[in-house]
């Protein structure tokens, strides 16, 4: 049990993590651009196919590197050369805009590598078993993944709190109708965030790729979970979004870990009990309400406490 | 006599920030009462702090004798308030004759009917068409109202104000970026359409200040430093040394 | 904004705009009549039966997008339970020998849609824009998620079946014939169509408009926007289920994916793309999507992706939609400039054509490449047969892009200054553009 509660513990926090490398980017974009990206879990997929394209020609650590900085390339095109247009004709207009683009980066991402998951590996330097917990041997890739997301999480906080666009950034999070008056050059400031957040959110694939599976429905679901995370956060606050992604990290990891239901707990519905529907719920278990849990908690926090965990405007 | 607006003792401050400090206005019901002050002096936040925009930090804003302040903006106009604003805020998609239409519709107690037809509305479309008429737009009627010029769509934003009926009304600086002749206009318009009801009004031209209030409040820094007829406003001291080297006070 | 494009707006208490109103009404309502007479293929009253769904969907789909100013991602959730909820009652009836016909099952499933609505509608719309698109995602997962752990009410993967003949008749009519079907469906299409439509000219309609323009105003008028749009929700809920309910009554079955994103998506892009500033904008994206998904399909086998882009494309450079653009036409055709724009879109069709053809031809390459690699590299798209592995069609598809782009560019320029024209035309006389 103990073991079994560590290592849902480390994944728990991994998998946190690697939410926060994308929720950041997207709760700062919709902060400071205003525009909600549908497609920023479309860009986290790209991440891991461009990942797993470039690792099988040149290997992994060039992977690492290069997927990132092209899809931040790809997402900084984008605002550039359409958002920023769009941008006139209102958020409808935009998040429509960056749903069809999600829409056809999935179609895109299945014409060319297909449907089925594709052969990611992480390299072979890192396949050996780094420490064990009782029995169980924890990968040393996971604790490659987790090296690179506290790194990435420390110079982001560097960056944020420390440089110029940082302060920027900071600003917009909390007065968000401010931007608009930072003078000429905030167009850059705005293509450059929107791709760093694009690009972390590539990062997060490429290095998620090898351990989740790599396939053309990754984006979808995930977006939704992304949305979660940045309402119960609270919007424009990373450190709401820090802990979301944190809790709904572990609370997906340990839930799918426990096959425990009602049945279990208190035995077999008895057979003169209503059967329709009660049946499904008393047999149900926590490991398949895992994909509800997030968005029960979603309309929890927006009844309990609309402004968000950690938010100070009101959602 | 109840008065038409009591602020009593209002504080607002955003964070550390005070705007607003121990407010006190009081404005007699059918009178006319500007509001004037320089710049960052904390005017429009009055006025969204006595409209229901803003919830004052402390302190109450009573609309007829009655607490208003913390209720929502809507629950407001009901008790009898409408305000303009300062930047046009019209419907920009809708034609003029809806953007009015949907001003009058509460105050017809329409409510959210979604059973009954706005053609058959006889009361609302004659109220309509009267507001039309005395802001000059029955012309304009079927054009959307975002592309009006700029000086039709201010009229159009004070149609959309006074069209409910409310006893109270406010508006921000209505005659800003308008031309002399222009301004003029309006200020006829505004007299005729609050006849009978209470005016409070922010203005920086003076001329539309002394032609139109019966009373006067200087705002400076958060705080009325004086309130009286224009007279008494034109030769009191700590105006002239608010407004110094302001050719405000002279026109 | 909402009239209907074949009446004028009623403003005033006109006759003739009374007549026409009536008119136009009557009209579609022969024009649904006579269809079977026309079209007597069952093949292609099953087509109707699809569009007609659509066009419901749509059209309360709109209710919230065009009418509130609400993106919804997840207005399949209240379609897919109207449709849940038609098969439990269809199935249910002939068990319990009830004396409900099939006509009426459709009202079930808006009620059962617009009951949903009632429950998620007041968080949902406590705020508008990102943050009830946000949450209205977050509902249609939480939905989807919930429809496979209960299967004993939605069938798990295989969705719950039914017999939509084994109701009581209805004057002798036992829905098995398609033609049966498509007067069932053609009589909900009607008058769900009439009810939206007359719910935009009602105070809820109008104040629906104000609080889509500007929700702040509003409130200063009197209106409470979170109660507008709740009840915008609730309608929208309610056509929703009997959308769906109408789809189960045609396909005699309900499925999970009913309720889900690739539904929702594309009650999305098929309003969109008709367009959601005019009330039949949507009818006409409702067709044009089940056509194109219908027929597209017959000519390339990734058409998902060609739709995904044409909806960006309408984003980007149509947001009016087909609807809207051809609905912007009229300033020109009073000004008396419409022929020089049209003889400039005919100009610049020819390379925009170029620059799609080229794309096309390789994206097509590129599919025989990634997809089907190890067939025959003849191929052929869209009626045009080509050699997947030859040079030819790179450097041909190239040129075309190359060719298409630049003078295309040219050329819309040509477009731009005559729509400057008119425009300066129009803004001289006073007529509103």
């Amino acid at each position: 049990m103990l073991e079994l509660v560590i290592i849902s513990a480390l994944n728990g926090v991994l998998y946190g993590l690697l939410l926060f490398l994308m929720a950041s980017g997207l709760t700062v974009v919709f902060s400071m651009l205003g525009v909600l990206n549908f497609a920023h879990a479309g860009f986290y997929m790209l991440g891991a196919f461009f990942g797993f394209q470039i690792s099988k020609w040149f290997g992994f650590w060039w992977a690492l590197l290069l997927a990132p900085i092209i899809v931040g390339l790809i997402g900084a095109a984008v605002e550039r050369f359409a958002l920023r247009d769009i941008h006139r004709s209102g958020h409808v207009a935009e998040l429509l805009f960056t749903f069809g683009l999600a829409y056809v980066i999935e179609e895109v991402v299945q014409i060319v590598w297909g449907k089925d998951p594709v052969d990611y590996r992480g390299p072979p330097s890192l396949d050996f078993p780094a420490f064990s917990i009782f029995s169980t041997n924890y990968p040393s890739y996971k604790v490659f993944m987790f090296a690179i997301s506290v790194a990435i999480f420390v110079a982001l906080l560097i960056v944020i709190k420390r440089s110029r666009i940082g302060l920027v950034v900071q600003a917009s999070l909390t007065h968000p109708q401010m931007v608009a008056h930072l003078g000429h050059n905030v167009g850059l400031v705005f293509t450059l965030v929107f791709g760093v957040g694009i690009g972390l959110a590539a990062l997060a694939g490429v290095i998620a790729g090898p351990i989740l599976q790599t396939q053309s429905n990754m984006a979808a679901s995930l977006i939704a979970l992304l949305f979660v995370i940045i309402v119960v956060g609270g919007l424009g606050s990373l450190a709401g979004a820090f802990v979301a992604s944190l809790l709904i990290g572990l609370i997906q990891t340990f839930a799918v870990s426990l096959d425990g239901s009602l049945a279990s707990l208190f035995g077999p519905l008895s057979p003169d009990a209503p059967q329709f529907l009660i049946r499904n719920i008393w047999t149900v278990t926590i490991a398949q309400v895992a994909p509800i849990i997030p968005y029960a908690l979603l309309i929890l926090v927006l009844i309990l406490r609309p402004m968000g965990l950690f938010g100070t405007r009101e959602t | 006599m109840i008065p038409a607006i009591e602020v009593r003792a209002v504080n607002k401050s955003f964070g550390n920030v005070e705007i607003i400090r121990n407010l006190n206005l009081r404005i007699e019901k059918g009178e006319r009462h500007a509001v004037i002050g320089p710049n960052g002096a904390g005017k429009s936040t009055t006025f969204n702090l006595i409209s229901g925009y803003l919830a004052p930090t402390s302190g109450d804003v009573l609309l007829n004798g009655q607490v208003v302040s913390g209720l929502p903006p809507f629950e407001i106009n009901r008790r009898g308030l409408s305000r303009s604003f300062q930047l046009t805020n019209v419907f920009a998609r809708m034609t003029v004759w809806d953007n009015v239409r949907c001003a009058v519709l509460w105050a017809s107690g329409q409510r959210y009917a979604f059973w009954k037809s706005m053609d058959d509305l006889q009361d609302v479309n004659e109220r309509t068409i009267r507001i039309l008429e005395d802001i000059h737009l029955a012309a304009r009627r079927d054009v959307i109202a975002g592309l009006l010029p700029y000086a039709e769509q201010r009229a159009l934003e004070i149609g959309i104000t006074v069209a409910g009926g409310s006893d109270v009304i406010i508006l921000d600086e209505p005659t800003a970026g308008m031309s002399r002749a222009e301004t003029d206009r309006a200020m006829a318009l505004i007299k005729r359409l609050t006849e009978e009801r209470t005016l409070v009004i922010v203005e920086h031209d003076m001329n539309v200040v002394f032609g139109l209030a019966d009373r006067i409040s200087v705002l400076v820094y958060g705080e009325i430093i004086a309130s009286g007829t224009p007279a008494e406003i034109r030769n009191d001291p700590r105006v002239k040394e608010a407004y110094l080297g302001q050719e405000a006070v002279d026109a | 904004m909402t009239e209907l494009v074949s009446s004028a707006p009623m403003s005033r208490a006109v006759p003739g705009a009374r007549l026409r109103f009536y008119a136009a009404w009557g009209m579609v309502a022969v024009l649904l009549a006579a269809f079977p007479s026309i079209f007597t293929s069952a093949s292609s009253l099953t087509t109707f039966s699809l569009v007609g769904t659509a066009i419901i969907f749509a059209l309360s789909y709109n209710i919230l997008l065009g009418q509130t100013g609400l993106l919804s991602f997840g207005h399949a959730v209240y379609y897919g339970i109207g449709a849940f909820f038609a098969v439990h009652t269809m199935n249910l009836i002939p068990q319990y020998g009830l004396p409900v016909p099939l006509p009426l099952v459709p009202l079930i499933g808006g009620v059962a849609g617009l009951l949903l609505a009632i429950l998620t509608g007041w968080i949902s719309t406590r705020r508008a824009g990102t943050v009830f698109s946000m949450i209205s995602l977050g509902v249609a997962e939480l939905a989807v998620a919930l429809a496979l752990i209960l299967t004993d009410f939605f069938g798990g993967e295989d969705g719950i079946s039914t017999n939509r003949t084994k109701l009581p008749a209805w004057f002798g009519w036992h829905f098995g014939p398609q033609v049966q079907v498509y007067y069932l469906v053609a009589f909900w299409v009607f008058v769900s169509a009439l009810a939206m439509y007359a719910l935009t000219r009602t105070p809820l309609g109008k104040i629906c408009n104000a609080v889509r323009d500007n929700p702040e105003r509003v409130q200063f008028v009197g209106y409470d926007p979170h109660i507008v749009r709740y009840l915008a929700f609730c309608f929208a809920g309610l056509f929703a289920g009997i959308a769906g309910a109408l789809a189960a009554i045609s396909f005699e079955s309900a499925n999970f994916t009913d309720l889900g994103w690739v539904k929702s998506g594309a009650v999305i892009f098929s309003t969109y793309i008709g367009g959601t500033s005019i009330f039949a904008g949507p009818i006409v994206g409702a067709i044009f999507f089940v056509y194109l998904s219908l027929s597209l399909s017959d000519y390339t086998s990734v058409w998902q992706l060609y739709f995904g882009l044409l909806f960006i494309l309408v984003v980007r450079y149509a947001p009016g939609g087909i609807g809207g653009t051809l609905l912007m036409h009229r300033m020109p055709f009073r000004v008396g400039g419409l022929g020089r724009i049209l003889r400039t879109y005919a100009i610049a069709a020819v390379p925009t054509l170029m620059l799609v053809g080229g794309f096309v031809l390789a994206v097509e390459t590129i599919v025989h490449h990634t997809v089907n690699a190890n067939e025959d590299p003849r191929i052929k798209a869209f009626g045009v047969s080509f050699d997947a592995s030859s040079p030819m069609t790179w450097i041909v598809a190239g040129l075309l892009m190359l060719i298409g782009y630049f003078v295309g560019r040219l050329t819309w320029r040509g477009v731009t200054r005559a729509w400057d024209d008119a425009r300066t035309i129009a803004s001289e006389r006073g007529i509103p553009s």
